[in-house]
C-alpha cells in the first residue's frame, strides 16, 4: 500500500508544479488570454479558433512580436461549459495576468465571462455570436461575428429578391436559434414577410421529420428559414429532401463550415445561407477589397491544418489582427489605451467584414459585411 | 422507429452486461459512438464500406473486452455505485482518446442503399431505416439463437441466473462476463453503424445514447433483454410523437413523464420480476 | 489519530482549521475563487452523501435543485423584487417544497429505477429552465444581481471563500450532528437492510423522505452560492453531466464520509484546473484518474486511506 500512497504523493506534487509553472514565466510578454470550447458541443467553433491563435501568435512572435516584444498566448478549454468558462477567465486575470482576451467560443460562455473582464477592466474581445454580448454597449467588450438579427435581415432582403414573403420557421433549441427564432418573429412584419409556421427541435435531436411533415402539410408555405447551430442544420437539411419539400431553404451563418456540407451532402445543394465572404474567397470580384485577406487566410489555415476553412477561425484571426494593430497603435500594452484603440478601429479589413468600431458600436459591421451564398454541386457559390 | 430501434440495441447491451456482472455500464453509448466513427473513418481511408463497419465492430469489441478485464475486474469487490462511477471515469477516457485519435467534427456515412424515400400511404420512410429495422431485428435473432443453442450462451443464461450456482457447475463465470461485454459491445458498434447515415455521429455522441438506453432498460425492467427492446422501441416512438404533435422543446420531458409514471404504478418497470430482499 | 478519525466533532474543527488557514497560503485570487468553488461543490455533495452514503439512496438528480437555487437568485430579484438573501430562502423552500413532493413516490422505488426517476426529475428542471427563454434567458443564460446586505456589496473570489467556507463547517456539523442522532441511526438501519429496519419499527418512507429533503437544501444552497460568486447562471447548473459530477465527487471522496465529500469536490475541481498542462490529454488523463483511483480504493478515498491508518498501531 505503500507504493499507493506514494504515486498520490507525486500525483499531488505534479498537480501543484503545474499549477504554479503558468506563473513563473518572464514578463517581458504582450500576454494573450483565451477562453475557448475546444471540446465538448461547441467544439467545432473552439478548435478551429484554437489552431487560428496558436498558428498567427507563432508567425508573429517569428517576425520580432508586437512592440518589440514577443506575444504569450494562453488558451484554456472550457469543455463548452459555461461555469468552467468563468473560472479560467478568473485564472486569466489573477494567475496570468493577461493584458488582453480574446474569448468566448459559445454565446453562454461569452456571455458568462463578460463580467469577469469588466470588472477587471480588461479589453476582452468576444468569438461569439449573440448580438446580446455587445448590447447595450459595454465599455470592455468587443465582438468579431455577425449577429442572429443581420442574419434574419440578409435572408429578409433575399426573399425579397425573390418575391417570396410567406415562410415556414424551423429552430433549434440552441442559444443561438432560439434567438435567432425570435429575432426574425418580429422582424417580419416590419419586412413584409408572414410566418405562417413555426416549428422547434431539440439542439441533440437526430431526426426532424415529424416538424418539416408539419411545414409540408401547411399550405402556402414559399420558403423554410432553419435557425440553428451545429449538426441540428444538416439533420433539417437532409430531413427537409426526404420528407419532399422542394420550396427553397434558408440557413443562418452558423452553419458557415464545410461539415455542414459534408453531412448534409446532395441536400445540400440549393440551400441559401448570408455568411462571411471568407467562403467564397476565389470567387469575389477583384474589386472586393475582402478578397486577399480571405484568400490569404483561407490558403494559410488549409495548408496549416489540413482542415478546410470555417468563419469561425476567420473571427479568431480578425480579432488578433485588430487587437495586434491596436497594440501597435497604443504604443504599449496599456490596458486603457488598448481599449480605446480598439475602439477607433476603422476600415480594418478582416475575414468577416469591413470592421468600423465606435463609442457606440462595438461589433462594427453592417449587413454590407454579409455574402448571400448558394450551395452548388456540394461547394459554396457567391450569389450575385 | 429508427431512433427507437436503437435505443433498443443499446438497452439490450446494458442488459447483457448487467445480468452477466451486476455492473450498470453507463459506457455502453461509448460503443455506439466507436462504430460510427471508426467506420467513418475506415470508410474515408478507402477501405468498402462492409470491411470499415467490420474494423468498427471489431475495435469496440477489442474496447469492451478491455473495459472488462483493465477496469471492472480489477474492482470485483466494488458496490455496484462505484462501478457505475468507474465505467463513467472509463467512457470519459475512451472518448478523449477517441477526440485524439480521430477527431472532434460531426460525421455522416453514405446511405446503404441510396437517399430516395419510399412514400407509403402518405408518410415517407427512409430506404436506411429499413436497414436499421432489419439489422436489428438480424441481431435480436442472431443473440437469441447464440443464447439458447451454444453452450457459452447458456453458460451466460446460467450465469445471469446464479453465478454462485454456475460457478459450482463448473462455468468459467470470468470468460463468461467477458463474452458479455464483448458481444454488448459489438451489439452497440452495429447500432452505430446502422445508426450513423441517419443520425450522424461525433465523439461525444455516447453520453446521451448511454442515458437513453439506460432509461430503456429500466423502463422495461432491468436485467430483462425483451423488456429493453420493447423498453427502446417505446422510448422512441414517445420522443417522435411529441416531437410530431405535442412539443418539440419538451420530448425529452413527455418521455421522461411516461417513464415516471409507469415505475410509480409498476415499480420493477414494463417486465421486471419482482425481487426479494433476504434479510 | 484514531481518535481523530473516529470522532467528528474533532474532523470538522479541523475543516475549520484549513478554512482558516488557507488563505494565508494561497498566492492569489484565483486561488481563492477554486477553493471557494471546492467549498460549494462540497455542500452539495455533504447532503448527497447524506441521502447515498447514510440512507443508502441514488440520486441522479440532484443538479436539479442545485439549478432551482441558482435560477433563484437570477430571477427572485428581477421578478419579484426580493433582495438576494429572501430569493435564496425563496430558492431553498422551492427545492424543499419539489423535494418533499416528488420524494414521497419516488423514494419507494429501488436502486436503479430510483436512478432513472431521479434522473428525470432532475432533466425535468433542467428542461422547464432552458425552455423558458423567455423568463430564463434559455440556454445562453442571464445575469444574477450582486448580493447587497446592509449597503455592502457582496462579491469578489475572497468575499465568497470565506462566506462558503464559513457554510461548510455548518453544513458539516449539521451532518455530524444529525448522523449521531436518532435520526442518523435509523437512516443508516435503512441502509444496511429496509426490511430489517421496518421491522424494528422505523418509518422508513419518513426518514428516506427526511435525507432527500436536507440533501435537496444543500444543493439548492450550494446553487444559490455558484450563481452569487458567478454573477451568471446558465441551464448547465442544472444538467445532468453537473447530477453525474456531484455523485462522482461524493463515491471518489467515499460514501458516508464526512471529510470524503470535501476530498471528492476537491479533487474534481481542482483536476481539470491541475490538467490543463495535459493539453488535449486532458480528458484522457481526468478518465484513467478516476478509473484507477476506484479500482485500487473501492470504498472511497478517504475511508480507504482511514481504514489503512486504523491497520497500523497507533
Amino acid at each position: 500500500m505503500t507504493i499507493i500512497r506514494r504515486s498520490l504523493l507525486i500525483g499531488a506534487a505534479a498537480m501543484a508544479a503545474g499549477m504554479f509553472a503558468s506563473a513563473a514565466y518572464a514578463q517581458n510578454t504582450i500576454k494573450i488570454g483565451s477562453v475557448l470550447s475546444v471540446t465538448g458541443p461547441a467544439s467545432f467553433l473552439g478548435d478551429p479558433e484554437k489552431k487560428t491563435l496558436e498558428m498567427y501568435v507563432r508567425d508573429i512572435n517569428a517576425a520580432g512580436g508586437v512592440n518589440g516584444k514577443k506575444l504569450e498566448l494562453f488558451i484554456y478549454d472550457d469543455g463548452s461549459d459555461a461555469n468552467k468558462a468563468r473560472t479560467f477567465a478568473t485564472r486569466l486575470v489573477e494567475e496570468d495576468k493577461v493584458d488582453a482576451v480574446i474569448a468566448g467560443s459559445g454565446s453562454g460562455s461569452a456571455l458568462a465571462i463578460r463580467g469577469v473582464f469588466e470588472e477587471a477592466a480588461l479589453p476582452y474581445i468576444s468569438l461569439a455570436g449573440a448580438a446580446e454580448i455587445v448590447l447595450p454597449v459595454r465599455k470592455w467588450v468587443f465582438k468579431m461575428p455577425h449577429t442572429e438579427p443581420m442574419s434574419c435581415g440578409k435572408i429578409f432582403e433575399d426573399l425579397k429578391k425573390r418575391n417570396l414573403t410567406r415562410v415556414g420557421i424551423i429552430s433549434g433549441t440552441d442559444g443561438w436559434g432560439k434567438a435567432m427564432r425570435a429575432e426574425c418573429v418580429a422582424m417580419a412584419p416590419k419586412e413584409g414577410i408572414t410566418v405562417v409556421k413555426d416549428e422547434i427541435y431539440g439542439a441533440a435531436d437526430s431526426d426532424m421529420t415529424p416538424q418539416l411533415t408539419n411545414i409540408k402539410n401547411t399550405a402556402g408555405v414559399q420558403a423554410v428559414i432553419n435557425c440553428g447551430f451545429g449538426q441540428g442544420p444538416a439533420i433539417v437539411t437532409r430531413n427537409y429532401r426526404q420528407v419532399g419539400l422542394s420550396v427553397p431553404l434558408y440557413q443562418s451563418h452558423g452553419v458557415s463550415s464545410k461539415s455542414y456540407i459534408n453531412l448534409a451532402g446532395e441536400a445540400a445543394n440549393g440551400v441559401r445561407l448570408p455568411a462571411a465572404a471568407l467562403l467564397v474567397a476565389e470567387q469575389l470580384p477583384d474589386s472586393d477589397p475582402l478578397k486577399k485577406v480571405a484568400i490569404e487566410y483561407k490558403t494559410k489555415f488549409e495548408k496549416e491544418t489540413g482542415q478546410p476553412v470555417s468563419t469561425f477561425g476567420g473571427h479568431a484571426r480578425d480579432a488578433l489582427f485588430m487587437l495586434v494593430e491596436a497594440l501597435k497603435r497604443a504604443g504599449s500594452a496599456d490596458k486603457a489605451k488598448v481599449r480605446d484603440e480598439i475602439e477607433k478601429t476603422k476600415n480594418f479589413i478582416g475575414t468577416g467584414g469591413v470592421i468600423n468600431m465606435s463609442a457606440t458600436d462595438h461589433l462594427g459591421l453592417d449587413l454590407n459585411s454579409f455574402r448571400m451564398i448558394e450551395i452548388k454541386n456540394g461547394d459554396w457559390s457567391l450569389v450575385l | 422507429m429508427t431512433v427507437g430501434a436503437i435505443y433498443a440495441l443499446v438497452a439490450l447491451g446494458f442488459t447483457l452486461i448487467y445480468n452477466s456482472s451486476d455492473v450498470a455500464n453507463f459506457a455502453q453509448g461509448e460503443f455506439v459512438m466507436l462504430g460510427g466513427m471508426v467506420t467513418f473513418f475506415g470508410y474515408a481511408a478507402g477501405l468498402p464500406l462492409f470491411v470499415a463497419a467490420v474494423l468498427a465492430i471489431v475495435v469496440a469489441a477489442v474496447v469492451g473486452l478491455l473495459l472488462y478485464r483493465l477496469a471492472i475486474e480489477p474492482a470485483r469487490r466494488a458496490s455496484p455505485v462505484t462501478l457505475i462511477i468507474i465505467t463513467i471515469g472509463a467512457s470519459i477516457f475512451i472518448r478523449g482518446v477517441t477526440a485524439i485519435v480521430l477527431d472532434k467534427n460531426f460525421h455522416s456515412l453514405p446511405s446503404f442503399f441510396g437517399n430516395e424515400p419510399f412514400v407509403i400511404g402518405g408518410a415517407t420512410l427512409l430506404p436506411q431505416s429499413l436497414v436499421v429495422m432489419f439489422g436489428v431485428s438480424l441481431v435480436l435473432i442472431a443473440l437469441w439463437l447464440f443464447m439458447s443453442r451454444t453452450l457459452r450462451g447458456k453458460s451466460l443464461l446460467a450465469t445471469a441466473a446464479n453465478r454462485t450456482a454456475a460457478q459450482l457447475t463448473g462455468i468459467n463465470t470470468r470468460a463468461v462476463t467477458s463474452t458479455a461485454f464483448v458481444i454488448s459491445a459489438a451489439i452497440g458498434a452495429i447500432g452505430g453503424v446502422l445508426a450513423t447515415p441517419i443520425t450522424l455521429t461525433y465523439y461525444d455522441a455516447g453520453t446521451l445514447l448511454a442515458l437513453k438506453g439506460f432509461a430503456a432498460a429500466v423502463l422495461g425492467g432491468m436485467g430483462n433483454p425483451l423488456g429493453a427492446v420493447v423498453g427502446g422501441l417505446v422510448l422512441g416512438l414517445l420522443e417522435q410523437f411529441s416531437a410530431g404533435y405535442l412539443s418539440s422543446q419538451y420530448k425529452d420531458a413527455v418521455a421522461f413523464i411516461v417513464i415516471l409514471l409507469v415505475l410509480f404504478t409498476m415499480p420493477q418497470g414494463l417486465f421486471g420480476a419482482k425481487s426479494v430482499e433476504r434479510v | 489519530m484514531r481518535r481523530f478519525l473516529t470522532s467528528p466533532f474533532l474532523l470538522v474543527g479541523a475543516v475549520a482549521v484549513v478554512v482558516a488557514i488557507l488563505p494565508m497560503i494561497l498566492p492569489s485570487n484565483f486561488y481563492m475563487r477554486v477553493a471557494a468553488l471546492v467549498y460549494i461543490n462540497a455542500i452539495a455533495v455533504l447532503g448527497l452523501n447524506l441521502l447515498m452514503g447514510f440512507a443508502g439512496q441514488v440520486s441522479l438528480g440532484h443538479a436539479g435543485f442545485f439549478g432551482i437555487g441558482a435560477y433563484a437568485m437570477a430571477l427572485g430579484p428581477v421578478y419579484l423584487g426580493l433582495p438576494s438573501w429572501a430569493s435564496l430562502l425563496g430558492g431553498t423552500a422551492v427545492s424543499a417544497l419539489l423535494a418533499f413532493l416528488v420524494g414521497r413516490p419516488i423514494l419507494r422505488l429501488n436502486g436503479y429505477y430510483l436512478a432513472i426517476a431521479t434522473l428525470g426529475m432532475g432533466m425535468l428542471v433542467a428542461m422547464v429552465i432552458s425552455n423558458e427563454a423567455n423568463i430564463t434567458g434559455g440556454p445562453n443564460g442571464m445575469e444574477v444581481q450582486r448580493m447587497v446586505l446592509f449597503g455592502w456589496r457582496v462579491a469578489g473570489s475572497v468575499t465568497w471563500y470565506w462566506i462558503s467556507g464559513i457554510s461548510l463547517v455548518i453544513a458539516a456539523l449539521v451532518v455530524v450532528n444529525l448522523i449521531n442522532s436518532p435520526t442518523g441511526r435509523a437512516l443508516r438501519s435503512i441502509h444496511d437492510s429496509e426490511i430489517a429496519a421496518r421491522v424494528l419499527g422505523i418509518d422508513v418512507a419518513r426518514y428516506k423522505l427526511l435525507a432527500f429533503v436536507i440533501s435537496a437544501i444543500f444543493a439548492s444552497i450550494a446553487g444559490s452560492y455558484l450563481a452569487l460568486l458567478d454573477g451568471f447562471v446558465t441551464p448547465t447548473t442544472a444538467g445532468f453531466l453537473l447530477s453525474i459530477e456531484l455523485v462522482v465527487m461524493a463515491v471518489l471522496g467515499g460514501l458516508g464520509s464526512i471529510l470524503g465529500s470535501i476530498v471528492g469536490a476537491a479533487i474534481l475541481v481542482i483536476l481539470p484546473q491541475a490538467l490543463t498542462v495535459f493539453h488535449e490529454y486532458e480528458h484522457v488523463v481526468l478518465g484513467a484518474i478516476i478509473v484507477v483511483f476506484l479500482i485500487l480504493l473501492p470504498s472511497g478515498i478517504v475511508p480507504a486511506i482511514a481504514a489503512l491508518i486504523r491497520r497500523r498501531p497507533a
